[in-house]
């Protein structure tokens, strides 16, 4: 007999669903909140975006600028490293491209700042080409501040601690500078596909 | 280098709660960790199907031996298996130390506050118990959450009297006989103590089920503790 948890049976799920599963992860119907502090409540009316460029150079959005971009619905998967996996989450927001349109940059790597002051980093390209956006609504309704409202970040291809809540602005930096989480250790990129958790992985 | 998966043997299980467990596992290898760090538990069934969820270390390190706190969630994949069918004596993977932020080291001096609703409070034990081994003389507080008296997790441990501790139950549903404070979720009366008795500087750190934390952080921050004093981990 194999001592290796004996009995256990587990929940097996349809190929179609563990096609898009990355490793180590489950699927979940729920939407849990994860976070390291308590959740900032943040005006929409005090509210601000704000991309500051290497040279120091900001361009900044209020509440009503941000809304008057053109905006975007998508349906992504969404993958926490706390292992669940939500399907076919509905957003709407700006892509990231549209803010960072007319940016003049050589940086390589943002750096995300968050209202409550959490941060996390990326490298610039992982927020382009239609791959990252600030979202305000979820499934057709505003977001709610445990889910990071007003606004958070989606970037859907890398684990969600990337994917910053209360976010207020990001600063583009030649250099990458590891985050809150990527600094108590997590994994600084954060691939879920290549279950890329903590240091090392 | 990444963290491994280790084999580890489930050596003992006590039961905390009609239906909480305690397990004590044997980890060949374990690196230590710190009080409120957890691990990733990963099971395998015959044909090699795998599941793999986080469950909080409830006590400091002691070199292999690791204890979890389980509380089983109804129609769940994993906690009921891991409360109460993973044989004694048979073997799970185990990986770990993670989480180096909701974490208590002996270091610290600051007076601290631990928020646990249910099953919420296995970090926190730890570090009750890390500041116990530590003779630490910082102030300690907790303030435990539960259901009724038959929901309370390490009863004798925390009934024991301890000067360096101080505990508070609050019943949600059904308060024992003789208890001033009527049946009933956290409220803002109920921290007002124990934050007056926090520094502006103490750390409060909460953990439990996400609408737990949510109330119980959102009431801190109203009574004015500074949110960067207030450390949350939200079992999902
Ligand atoms: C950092 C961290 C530390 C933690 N520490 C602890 C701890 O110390 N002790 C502890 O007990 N827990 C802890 N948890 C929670 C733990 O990791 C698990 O989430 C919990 O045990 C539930 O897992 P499960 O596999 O039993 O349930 P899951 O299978 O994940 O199900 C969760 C819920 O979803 C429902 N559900 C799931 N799938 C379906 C479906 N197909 N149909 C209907 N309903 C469904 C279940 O009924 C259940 O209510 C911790 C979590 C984190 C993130």
């Amino acid at each position: 007999m194999s001592s290796l948890s004996p009995g256990f049976h587990g929940r097996r799920r349809s190929t179609s669903l563990t096609d898009r599963l990355p490793p180590g992860q489950y699927p979940t119907e729920s939407f849990p909140v994860l976070s390291a502090g308590p959740t900032p409540r943040v005006p929409t009316e005090t509210w601000t975006f704000t991309v500051t460029t290497e040279t120091g150079e900001e361009r900044s959005w209020t509440w009503d600028e941000m809304l008057a971009l053109p905006q975007e619905e998508s349906v992504h998967d969404i993958h926490c490293v706390t292992r669940w996996s939500k399907f076919d989450t509905r957003w709407r927001g700006v892509s990231l491209d549209t803010l960072l349109d007319d940016v003049e940059t050589t940086a390589e790597y943002a750096a995300v700042h968050s209202y409550g002051g959490y941060t996390t980093n990326m490298p610039l390209e992982d927020l382009l080409d239609g791959k990252a956006w600030l979202v305000h609504t979820y499934d057709g309704y505003p977001l709610s501040p445990e889910h990071g409202g007003p606004a958070r970040l989606l970037v859907p291809h890398l684990y969600l601690w990337k994917s910053a809540k209360w976010v207020r602005g990001l600063r583009l930096t030649p250099d990458d500078e590891p985050g809150f989480w990527e600094t108590a250790g997590y994994h600084n990129y954060g691939d879920p596909w290549r279950e890329q958790r903590h240091w090392g992985d | 280098m990444p963290l491994p998966w280790r084999t580890a043997r489930l050596v003992g299980r006590a039961d905390e709660t009609a239906t909480a467990r305690t397990l004590v596992l044997d980890a060949p290898g374990w690196p230590g960790h710190l009080a409120g760090q957890h691990v990733d538990i990963r099971l395998t069934a015959d044909d090699g199907y795998q599941a793999a969820r986080s469950y909080s270390l409830g006590a400091p390190a002691d070199g292999t031996r690791l204890e979890l706190g389980v509380e089983p969630v109804t129609g769940g994949e994993v906690s009921p298996y891991l409360a109460d069918d993973l044989p004694v004596g048979a073997s799970v993977e185990v990986r770990g130390p993670l989480g180096n932020w909701f974490v208590w080291r002996p270091e610290q001096e600051e007076p601290v506050l631990l928020v646990a609703g249910g099953s919420g409070v296995v970090p926190l034990m730890a570090m009750v118990r890390a500041h116990r081994q530590a003779a630490s003389t910082s102030a300690f507080q907790l303030i435990h959450s539960v259901r009724g008296e038959a929901d309370l997790w390490y009863r004798e441990e925390l009934g024991r009297p301890d000067p360096a501790l101080d505990v508070r139950f609050l019943y949600t549903r059904k308060a024992p006989p003789g208890s001033t404070r009527p049946a009933g979720r956290l409220t803002a009366a109920d921290l007002e103590p124990a934050l007056k008795r926090l520094t502006p500087a103490g750390t409060v750190y909460v953990c439990g089920p996400t609408g737990f934390v949510e109330t119980a952080a959102d009431l801190l921050t109203s009574a004015g503790q500074d949110p960067a004093t207030i450390r949350t981990e939200r079992f999902g």
